[in-house]
């Protein structure tokens, strides 16, 4: 399981870079996406995967015994990706409406900002 | 030990935020009770600052969870002093927005989104968490997306583009820092992380944890290989924004890397020289960027690269009297930059164009008011006994007593670059002969305002100016205060016992 986030992990992060790295304003946006949801197995890979183990004590003991499933990466995720959501869909609609605006999708040509006015 | 009112200044920006909510169509109720609140808001962060500055440092742990399980929240000396400057700059903004920004653009909830604004930089000063800092990181980004976009015009959303892309990638850079440290401590709480980052033998992960850690927060902060958003986004928003964006975003930044390094990654030589060559190459780019461009905005925004890197210098040499003198430096830049990009909201209702090269004749037309706003503009450059004066003396004292001569060159020559800069800035804006400039279209200009909007505009001014001429002509008190503040960074087991609250035994 392990190995196989591992490798998940890697191809998110490789492909949101990938796609940052484009011309496209949409294309970035996929990528901080992918960025994003990559980091967020990672939050959760680094947690350690423990299975079958819920991290509940039992009646009879006082404290963990056994080695159980960490609760708190998982509260981490959840509040990385609701947080993340939020700034996401702020992120699409402002491309949109730059889009409408400015009429391009190529970051090449935001450069206006950088001329002299 | 439940101090939970040290929160309150954050309850109090998120009620002042919700209030104003319901004010929506009214701006007129919006503008008064926007100020009241700040005046209030600022009274609040002084009673804090006032208990913590007499009693020492005040610790809440939320829902009474112990230390390392629950989420602290932490009001030390630095933190305090932080949320006290951001209510400053807050309630300065607050004014000068009444009578600087169109009607049309207060409409979509600039007040409420400032107070939120406010309300992440307080929550960011006064978390002892580091997943919890990463969650009021957002919340001022998301405030800050609404605030630089807000009017829609053309270039502001081209800079918006810029802005948002690159903070998002800072966030997913200080989340994979924190899912390292996760891992490699199972811990969040910044005081248990100092005990227990101290505790792993293998040093590479560490470094590279604390590297991801700097790239985020440098790309917050603008630091030289990552600044390049800032210039392209800082001079397109109105200068109400750009005052509290230029006064206080970048520096949440600088006090995130302050925290973490003297905290968690503490004493760590390759960290140095990397800050260090970061600090000198910030200053050396943010220098030379002010002196080639020709609008004021521009100038300001490389400006804040440029003073950038003298605290990352301080970081960077890790002395107390470094240190000292990166916070002394933070107290005076946040009062100093808010108020220049105020100044160069004046200029531009003024004149209507911002392009040093077309104004002219402001001391001719103005006097006062040109004398009003040279003292932002030589406080910077830091001629003594104005207040950028005595940071840089520290910074250069820490560099004489650490042997970092190449820095201190890079500081020097930083300051002479700011000097060159501002000298021309006052000589092509005041003392040259001003031309009489086309009427642009849009807009309403100085003279056309009323007397009760020209002081909305003033004020502010003055008020930040006198808070810049205490720092600089009162600076014992605010030397003995980052003395303060040092020692209690350099030494933080006070902190970590307070927070933990058990005894260590020595570190």
């Amino acid at each position: 399981m392990e190995l196989l986030l591992i490798f998940i992990i890697g191809l998110l992060h490789a492909a949101g870079i990938y796609m940052l790295l484009r011309r496209s304003m949409f294309k970035m946006i996929i990528g901080l996406i992918f960025l994003g949801n990559g980091v967020n197995l990672l939050i959760f890979l680094l947690g350690r995967l423990v299975k079958g183990k819920p991290p509940v004590i039992d009646e009879a003991s006082k404290v963990f015994t056994d080695i159980y499933a960490d609760p708190v990466p998982q509260a981490l995720i959840l509040t990385a990706i609701v947080i993340g959501f939020g700034l996401q869909s702020f992120a699409i609609i402002l491309i949109k409406r730059v889009y409408k605006v400015l009429e391009t999708d190529d970051l090449d040509e935001l450069n206006s900002t950088d001329e002299e006015i | 030990m439940s101090n939970i009112w040290i929160v309150l200044p954050i309850l109090f920006q998120l009620t002042s935020a919700v209030l104003l909510l319901f004010f929506w169509n009214y701006i007129k109720i919006q503008k008064i009770l926007s100020a009241l609140l700040s005046l209030l808001g600022l009274g609040i962060s002084l009673v804090l600052f006032k208990e913590v500055y007499n009693e020492g440092l005040l610790v809440t742990q939320s829902g009474n969870w112990s230390a390392p399980f629950g989420i602290s929240f932490v009001a030390d000396t630095f933190g305090t002093t932080m949320v006290l400057l951001a209510s400053v700059a807050g309630l300065a903004v607050s004014v000068f927005a009444s009578a600087s920004m169109t009607k049309a653009r207060l409409q979509f909830g600039f007040y409420p989104m400032l107070h939120f604004l406010i309300m992440g930089l307080q929550g960011a000063f006064l978390t002892g968490d580091i997943f919890n800092l990463y969650v009021w990181f957002e919340v001022i980004i998301i405030s800050s997306f609404v605030l630089i976009t807000i009017g829609g015009k053309k270039a502001q959303l081209e800079g918006a583009i810029k802005y948002v892309a690159l903070n998002l990638l800072a966030s997913v850079f200080f989340l994979i820092g924190i899912a390292f440290l996760y891992g490699l401590t199972g811990s969040l709480n910044m005081a248990d992380l100092a005990l227990k980052v101290q505790e792993i033998d293998n040093k590479g992960l560490i470094n590279v944890t604390a590297s991801l850690f700097l790239v985020a927060f440098g790309i917050k902060s603008a630091v030289f290989p990552l600044y390049f958003w800032l210039p392209a986004s800082y001079h397109t928003p109105p200068p109400a924004v750009a005052a509290i964006f230029g006064g206080l975003l970048t520096k949440v930044g600088v006090y995130a890397m302050v925290r973490t390094f003297t905290l968690i990654f503490v004493g760590d030589e390759f960290l140095s020289v990397i800050l260090s060559v970061m600090a000198a190459l910030t200053i050396l780019s943010g220098g030379l960027g002010a002196m080639v461009h020709q609008h004021l905005g521009k100038i300001f925004g490389y400006f804040i690269i440029c003073h950038i890197g003298f605290m990352m210098a301080g970081v960077g040499m890790m002395t107390e009297l470094a240190i000292m003198g990166t916070v002394f430096y933070l107290v005076h830049d946040i009062v100093v930059k808010t108020n220049l990009f105020m100044v160069s909201g004046i200029v531009l209702k003024i004149n209507g164009t911002q392009n040093i090269k077309e104004l002219g004749g402001m001391y001719q037309n103005y006097p006062l008011l040109s004398l009003l706003m040279a003292i932002p503009l030589f406080s910077l450059v830091g001629i003594p006994p104005l207040s950028g004066f005595w940071a840089k003396l520290f910074f250069i004292q820490g560099g004489l007593e650490s042997n970092e001569y190449l820095l201190i060159a890079f500081i020097v020559l930083g300051s002479f670059l700011t000097l060159w800069v501002i000298a021309k800035v006052w000589a092509e804006v005041f003392w040259k002969k001003g031309e009489n400039l086309p009427k642009k279209a849009r807009g309403i200009y100085f003279r056309e305002l009323g007397r009760r909007q020209k002081l909305a505009l003033i004020l502010p001014v003055v008020f930040l100016s006198i808070i810049s001429l205490y720092i600089g002509l009162g600076a014992e008190n605010i030397v003995s205060l980052s003395e303060r503040i040092a020692k209690e960074l350099m030494n933080p087991e006070a902190y970590i016992e307070a927070v933990m609250s058990k005894k260590l035994n020595a570190l």
